[in-house]
């Protein structure tokens, strides 16, 4: 087992190390493989500011390996009072002013960078979707107000046009983060909403984080943007607006204790966020809670006792047996509302 | 100098509160530690323009505020302002039973301050049940202007002591820079004041 | 802390003489032991963070002491560890820099100390009482006014306290430097140093109130029921990033601008040349710590300030690296034409440069706001904060302790085992931080408990951790080292280094006075203007005579000893009001005592002439 464990982990050392000297990271995760409009722009901001960094750098390198390899002292030197000048003025405007030039140049992207993204203009035109935000000790709610649908977690977004995010939180400040596609940006309590905008090239599943900590299990709070071509999305938008979460006759019984134990925070169908992830569409999720594999098995732990898995969360443990969870799970396993997306999900699950 | 100089000089100069290196380290240092001072007043007052509209539909500076207890409160502030220069003048001709006198005044002044301040709170607490707690723009008053009344209260145990310690034995070199810097920390607070009057009171009366 | 002298004394009168001591190199002795303890704390919870973040779903500590050890990790290291050492160095020099026999207040400075001491004691205190405050060193509301527990509450009562010592700390150099200067030290003429010293105690008087206040808020809400952050009651948990960033941004380049000047002094002296550029060294640190308010709003460029706000704070602060790109090319040009000779702190000193710039260039990065939004809270950001942090203060301390070890303790630093600790230090600070620039920018955020397996994050946490232990075996080498050489090196002349300021033209270590007689200055380096005409020392610039000194007292330790005890009872009567009669007998004691400071007059001593002329002969016959 050891020596299994080591080879495993040597084979990933390895794999991150050939990643790292490539120089980027996951696909889907990482800031250097920008997937969306706003990665791409800041990618390209980046970039700059690091081309007018290593100019600078290098320039000081130079000067500073020459001065430390010429006038370090030598033997029979050590009584050499070398020259005390005072300074030099036109040295001193060079170095002030060279810098200044290259800061402007850097400022001018950044101020258009930052009003680029601040942009708001599309904003409630017809056929621009906004979506709610809000996040959660430790989870996402996902709310689409025009059409009607509430979801949690996988945020699901068309490729190629512009889609408003309003951000709000629900207790302490998150930040909401996916690198791939966008920057980041606060979710703060109270009135002081935010609104951002993703913009996706491709189609994919990518991996967002939490940004800013917000409890024990901030780094748990995980979710995925799941950007499908328009068509699909029209479709997914159709499948979430007609949801039935009538269970099959083998499942009747979960979802009579489902109703009895978790409705209370975790609806199904749209509705304002509750104090529980929206359970719609659940059987498509890429994982459960945000971090764990999807399978029965971890559903029932997770159900039993979600301490386990992510410390500090409010969903309560041992509210249900463990023989009850596992009616629940199979009830849970079968809110198959729309299965768009879902062989994109399954794809990043065996690319890993 | 010796101790003895200090204490019971021959001859008093013009400026006792300078006169030593200790009186002039006291000075400057009190002139930087109201600077630190304004920084704290000046993010008090920045929280509370934040929060004065935050009234979580309780009471609102309007409903609440009543100019002419504020406006009495206010001239009897700047009044022993006034009195405090006069016992410094005092203090620089070395006349110190008139100092004695004018800082007296002043105390008083300042006990009546806050004897109206306190009426102010209870007031409100009783007859609005506008309290502490009850909205965050009532943490933000109460804050803002019970700190103004905490540094009244030190002020006044401050000069309290200071004239009952040197009763007996008169102005020197080694309790001139004492007073003044007291008197300096006496007007700070009544500046603090015209802030609180006009940013709290009148802002808030006008909306 | 001379072994010979506890023996003859006893044991028992060196600690009074230490809890009662008001002679700025005594505090300064002080500042460093209580300093290096944090720092040796605040390290050993960094290796703990590193250990947990060695392999991905790591589980060496849980999530809750994760976010405790994060926490601690930076309040200790900043408030406790870093700027202690600096005021260790502020006190052990600016007083002989400037040919001055004290403080303006040596009262005060010893109450500065006892604050800082009590409070830091205060914040790890919690580490035993059922948990250390867990919302992050900058502690954002509303997270930490809902933080279960009184973790918090520690942390406020702790940096309360230690941060009133801080700015009295402040105030009474700031006075120093104005009213103790010898005569002929003009401000043109002062070290810079002492400058950079002056600097930063006006950033501290001018930031430490927006802390205070920040942190009475917060007091009020978790323990006495306001609502200024709790949104559900109109309140703004906003309010606390502004208050804390006012505060904070000025509070690293508080940090980073005494190490500047130490520094300058460092490459001066090593290069046996005068500073490169005064003037406009002078100039630059000025600058910096102007603009230093003007920037804070760069950490809250997510928090949704808006285009307009973000676009004006990422301008003001790119700006910043102009002044501060003109200190490195002047460092460079100060070394350029000189004799440089590579000791321990110059050694250090040299590191710092190359360190440092790259922490700068990721700074100036990390200012394009738009870009931020990547960056930010990602561990982008924990390394290029280190590259500042340790790059620059943390090499500049160590160059520092080297430099005027002697100064202080009359020995110098083993040199052999001062560059032994250099290279692991060096090499895994750049193992441990740079790596982690990628880390960030590949999708990792800051203070994560875990990070998931595949995520390409395994390699670059490892090497990271690596180079952390590397670090710590740099600090036990150094450690070693400060042992070895109280035991077994010899004492050292006044001059060691061949210096050029006035510190180095008196005895190593100084007699209480410091100088006998007051130095006359006749310019830049004054020691250096001396020996380039042939004298030995200092010309005086008064007659043999009395000299009048403080007296020591034992009521700053009770002032702060007060403070502690009310401190207790402020974060448990929450839970009971019975714990009110500790803030009764704290601030009691604490009231009581500045009360005795203010009726009991104290006008000091005087040493005698005679006594004086004693202390010359013997020096003479050493």
């Amino acid at each position: 087992m050891r020596g299994w464990m080591g080879k495993l982990r040597a084979f990933f050392i390895f794999s991150a190390l050939t990643l790292l000297l490539t120089g980027c990271g996951v696909d889907n995760l990482s800031a250097l493989k920008p997937k969306g409009y706003g990665s791409d722009l800041l990618f390209d901001l980046m970039m700059i500011s690091i081309a007018i960094m290593l100019f600078v750098f290098i320039i000081v390198m130079a000067i500073y390996t020459f001065v430390l390899i010429r006038y370090r002292q030598r033997k029979g030197q050590e009584d050499f009072i070398p020259k005390q000048t005072e300074g030099n003025k036109a040295l001193e405007v060079i170095w002030t002013v060279i810098p200044i030039i290259l800061l402007l140049v850097l400022a001018v992207p950044t101020v258009q960078a930052t009003f680029d993204l601040a942009d708001e203009s599309t904003k409630g035109d017809e056929g621009v979707t906004t979506i709610e935000v809000t996040g959660n000790q430790y989870w996402w709610h996902f709310g689409y107000p025009d059409d009607e649908i509430s979801t949690s977690q996988d945020l699901y977004i068309p490729t190629g046009e512009r889609v408003y995010l309003d951000m709000k939180s629900s207790d302490v400040i998150h930040s909401f983060w996916v690198p791939s596609i966008a920057g980041k940006m606060d979710t703060n309590p109270g009135d002081n909403d935010n609104t951002m905008y993703l913009e996706a090239y491709e189609e994919g599943v990518y991996w967002g984080h939490c940004a800013e900590l917000c409890g024990p299990s901030h780094s748990l709070m995980d979710f995925r943007v799941i950007a499908v071509s328009p068509e699909e999305y029209d479709q997914w938008k159709e499948d979430m607006q007609n949801v039935d979460p009538e269970a099959t006759a083998e499942a009747q019984e979960g979802q009579d204790l489902y109703e009895n134990n978790c409705m209370g925070c975790h609806a199904i169908g749209d509705g304002a966020a509750g104090q529980g992830p929206n359970m719609t569409n659940f059987a498509n999720r890429t994982k459960i809670a945000g971090v764990i594999e999807p399978s029965k098995e971890n559903l029932v732990d997770w159900i039993v006792n979600p301490e386990q898995f992510k410390p500090g969360n409010q969903m309560p443990a041992n509210l249900v047996s463990e023989d009850e969870a596992s009616q629940i799970a199979d009830y849970l396993m079968e809110l198959d509302h729309s299965d768009v997306g879902a062989s994109a999900s399954e794809a990043e699950v065996e690319e890993e | 100098m010796s101790h003895d100089d200090v204490l019971n000089p021959k001859q008093m100069p013009h400026d006792p509160e300078k006169a030593t290196l200790e009186g002039k380290n006291k000075f400057l240092a009190f002139w930087f530690f109201l600077g630190g001072e304004t920084v704290l007043f000046a993010s008090l007052f920045g929280t509370y323009l934040a929060l004065n509209r935050s009234t979580a539909g309780e009471n609102t500076p309007e409903n609440l505020f009543g100019l002419e207890l504020v406006f009495i409160m206010t001239m009897l502030l700047l009044t022993s302002s006034l009195t405090s220069v006069y016992a410094m003048y005092h203090m620089k001709n070395h006349d110190f039973k008139k100092m004695q006198l004018w800082l007296g005044i002043t105390v008083a002044l300042g006990l009546a301050f806050l004897g109206f301040e306190i009426y102010e709170f209870v007031h409100y607490i009783h007859e609005y049940e506008f309290t502490f707690r009850s909205s965050a723009f009532g943490s933000a008053f109460y804050t803002l202007v019970g700190f103004h009344g905490g540094h009244v209260l030190f002020g006044l145990c401050w000069i309290v002591t200071l004239m009952i310690r040197n009763s007996k034995r008169g102005l020197n070199l080694y309790n001139a820079p004492k007073f003044y810097i007291a008197s300096l920390y006496w007007h700070f607070i009544d500046v603090v004041w015209v802030f609180i009057f006009t940013v709290v009171y009148l802002m808030g009366k006008v909306g | 802390m001379s072994t010979a002298l506890a023996q003859n004394r006893g044991l028992g009168a060196m600690i009074w003489d230490y809890l009662t001591t008001v002679d700025h190199k005594k505090i300064a002795h002080l500042y460093l032991v209580a300093g290096g303890f944090f720092f040796l704390i605040g390290g050993l919870e960094a290796m703990l963070i590193r250990i947990q973040l060695m392999k991905p779903d790591n589980d060496f500590i849980s999530a809750g002491l994760y976010n405790e050890m994060i926490t601690m990790h930076g309040t200790t290291m900043i408030f406790l560890a870093a700027m202690p050492l600096i005021f260790a160095l502020m006190n052990a020099v600016v007083p002989l820099q400037i040919g001055a026999r004290d403080v303006a207040f040596p009262f005060l400075n010893s109450l500065g100390f006892w604050l800082f001491l009590f409070g830091g004691v205060i914040l790890n205190v919690s580490w035993f009482t059922g948990g250390a405050p867990d919302a992050g060193w900058t502690n954002y509301a509303p997270l930490s006014t809902v933080s279960p527990g009184h973790g918090v509450d520690y942390y406020v009562m702790g940096l309360q306290i230690s941060g009133a010592g801080t700015l009295i700390g402040g105030i009474n150099f700031l006075v120093t430097i104005v009213n103790m200067r010898a005569p002929g030290m003009t401000y043109m003429r002062m070290p810079l140093f002492t400058w950079a010293v002056f600097v930063t105690s006006a950033l501290i008087l001018f930031a430490f109130p927006a802390l205070t206040v920040g942190l009475f808020l917060m007091m009020f809400d978790r323990m006495f029921g306001s609502v200024f952050f709790d949104t559900a009651a109109g309140g703004n948990a906003i309010i606390w990033e502004h208050l804390f960033w006012i505060f904070g941004h000025p509070e690293v380049y508080i940090l980073i601008l005494p190490l500047f000047g130490a520094f300058s002094d460092i490459f001066s002296t090593f290069s046996k040349k005068r500073l490169f550029g005064y003037s406009a060294m002078v100039f630059a640190t000025v600058l910096i710590g102007f603009l230093g308010f003007m920037v804070w709003a760069h950490h809250m460029f997510t928090v949704g300030m808006g285009p307009i706000a973000n676009s004006i704070f990422a301008v003001a602060t790119m700006a910043i690296a102009v002044p501060t790109g003109i200190k490195i090319f002047n460092w460079m040009f100060t070394m350029w034409g000189g004799n440089i000779r590579m000791t321990a702190a110059m050694l250090w000193s040299v590191a710092f440069i190359p360190s440092f710039t790259i922490g700068g260039m990721t700074g100036v990065m990390l200012a394009a706001a738009a870009a931020d939004y990547q960056y930010h809270d990602t561990y982008f950001v924990v390394g290029h904060f280190h590259y500042v942090i340790v790059g620059g203060v943390v090499f500049g301390l160590f160059a520092a302790l080297h430099y005027w070890w002697p100064k202080m303790f009359g020995k110098i630093l083993n040199e052999k085992l001062g560059k032994l600790a250099f290279w692991p230090f060096f090499i895994g600070f750049h193992l441990t931080f740079f790596i982690q620039h990628f880390l960030g920018l590949m999708g990792m955020p800051r203070r994560y408990w875990v990070f998931l397996e595949g995520q390409g994050l395994e390699a670059g946490n490892l090497i990271s951790t690596i180079g952390a232990f590397l670090m710590a075996i740099g600090t036990v080498i150094f450690l070693v080292n400060v042992v070895y050489t109280s035991v077994k090196a010899k004492k050292v002349s006044g001059d060691p280094w061949d210096g050029r300021t006035l510190e180095w033209s008196i005895p190593s270590p100084p007699p209480h006075y410091n100088f006998t007689q007051t130095p006359l200055v006749r310019g830049l380096d004054p020691l250096w203007v001396e020996k380039s005409e042939g004298k030995k020392g200092m010309t005086p610039a008064e007659p043999l005579g009395d000299i009048h000194m403080p007296n020591a007292s034992i009521l700053p330790f009770l002032i702060s000893l007060g403070l502690f005890i009310a401190g207790f009872g402020f974060i448990y009567q929450v839970d009971n009001k019975a714990w009110l009669i500790l803030v009764f007998l704290g601030m009691g004691l604490t009231l009581g005592s500045m009360l005795t400071r203010s009726l009991k007059d104290d006008l000091g001593h005087h040493i005698h002439k005679e006594e004086l002329e004693k202390d010359l002969e013997k020096g003479a016959g050493e």
